[in-house]
């Protein structure tokens, strides 16, 4: 078993395609195999950088990534794209469109796009979304793109698993109040303004600079990182070697300013968490409730000898 | 209906990634619209392309998605000169081990011919949506640990 679970992650590393896709299944499924993968492919990870991608449904994100991939393909670089689209709350079926604004590179060995299936995890991400990342990453692929669910004010999690995070906006979804309003627009490292072609689009941007400059006392701290805002349109290409450029400078900026260690921890941190509370919630699902050492608890809550909050913690020691 | 080479068992929780795409170049994407919503609301992940896929297209998306299922949608009557390519390209991309299942207008003389290039099951039009879910549920392949 655990030879042929080797191979798998070495075809990985070699560049198997059918290894990888097969793979990237197993780690989203979070089973066994892909668990064994994980192991062994994480240690290969962390020489990518990983971009975010999120903004509002319909508002460029899947176009613009595609633009993206053109302008790394031209560098050469190979790049992976992890599109994430809504499971429905309901079924538990998802459709995954955001594949079609890319099928220009099916060709080209150089792109991997994966769809994935939000499997109602929230926040704008899948739960495995950087476990996923992090396969493409130790197969080579760099940037990781990570296009986010269309999210709304508040989903910000994928500025806790990328290095640079985009913020997409469209135009024509409200005044400049809007952009005054704390939550997504606070993590964009590189604010986006798509459809340059619509007339209002400049005003949004233009309500996001001034946004961006009111702020009371010295002036911005010099070393503090700016987002800047750029305009693009996918129609003719407008932009989106600002965008790469933005992308770029903010990669740098990481590295100089010591911001990137930083990140890098802040990630690390944000997702052992994440799997210490599922842990947790495990453990709380598998409890024996006929246990005696449970069953003595109750009891003694309900005998008002020990406090509920006592209870939890014994239970914990069991 | 016709054996797929490994029925699906009892992995009830296991969830289904099925390839939803038009090969060849007629326009009409409502039947392959309707049935990636039906699939969807069977509780598949399905991975919708559209029109205009060539079986280039079809068998990379087939890989980077690991889909255990490919459905097509045809009305341009093409399906005799598409379905072989298609095969053939999932075929050099290590992925003839999908399910393919196809739907539109195939006349009933030429069921059997695209059955023997390698077609689950065709679905004509006026078949149920159940007959379709339930056909891509049983037959779906179960898949190995390893790739």
């Amino acid at each position: 078993m655990t030879d042929r679970l080797s191979s798998l992650s070495r075809r990985v590393l070699d560049g198997d395609r059918a290894a990888l896709a097969r793979v990237l299944t197993r780690v989203e499924n979070d089973d066994e195999v892909g668990r064994s993968a994980l192991e062994n492919l994480y240690p290969h990870s962390g020489k990518a950088h990983v971009v975010g991608l999120t903004g509002p449904p319909g508002a460029g994100k899947s176009s613009l990534a595609n633009e993206l991939i053109r302008h790394y393909r031209a560098l050469g670089a190979r790049v992976a794209v992890i599109a994430i689209d809504p499971s429905s709350p309901l079924t538990g079926g998802a459709t995954l469109g955001d594949r079609i604004r890319m099928m220009e590179w099916h060709a080209d060995e150089g792109v991997f796009i994966r769809s994935m299936a939000s499997r109602r995890f929230g926040g704008g991400l899948a739960e495995q979304t950087l476990a996923v990342a992090s396969v493409f990453d130790a197969a080579g692929f760099d940037p990781v793109i990570i296009e986010t669910v269309g999210t709304g004010q508040d989903e910000v999690a994928v500025a806790q698993l990328a290095l640079t995070t985009l913020l997409v906006q469209a135009p024509g979804m409200g005044d400049s109040v809007q952009t005054l309003k704390a939550g997504a627009l606070e993590i964009g490292d590189v604010l986006v303004v798509t459809k340059a072609d619509r007339p209002d689009s400049a005003e949004l941007a233009r309500d996001l600079r001034r946004m961006q400059t009111l702020t009371l006392g010295g002036g911005p701290d010099p070393s503090a990182w700016r987002p800047p805002v750029v305009t693009t349109s996918v129609i003719d290409g407008e932009g989106i070697g600002e965008v790469m450029a933005a992308i770029a400078d903010h990669r740098s900026w990481l590295g100089t300013s010591g911001a990137l260690r930083d990140r890098q921890r802040t990630i690390a941190m944000a997702e052992m968490m994440g799997h210490l509370r599922r842990q947790i919630l495990e453990r709380m699902e598998s409890l024996d409730r006929d246990s005696t050492a449970y069953v003595d608890i109750v009891d003694a809550i309900a005998d008002r000898r020990m406090t509920p909050r006592r209870g939890a913690s014994s239970i914990l020691d069991v | 209906m016709p054996d797929a080479s490994s029925a699906g068992t009892s992995e009830q929780a296991r969830t289904i990634r099925i390839l939803v795409a038009k090969p060849g170049l007629d326009g009409h994407d409502r039947g392959a619209k309707v049935l990636a919503r039906a699939f969807r609301d069977a509780g598949f992940e399905v991975i919708y392309t559209g029109l205009f896929q060539t079986p280039e297209m079809i068998a990379s998306a087939a890989l980077q998605e690991d889909v255990d299922v490919v459905g097509l949608s045809i009305l341009s009557g093409a399906h005799m000169a598409l379905f072989p390519p298609i095969m053939d390209a999932l075929r050099a991309v290590g992925r003839d081990d999908v399910l393919v299942v196809a739907g539109g207008t195939i006349p009933e003389d030429d069921i059997p011919l695209v059955r023997e290039m390698g077609v689950a099951a065709v679905f004509g039009p006026g078949t149920p949506l159940h007959t379709a879910i339930d056909f891509v549920r049983s037959h779906a392949p179960v898949r190995a640990d390893t790739a």
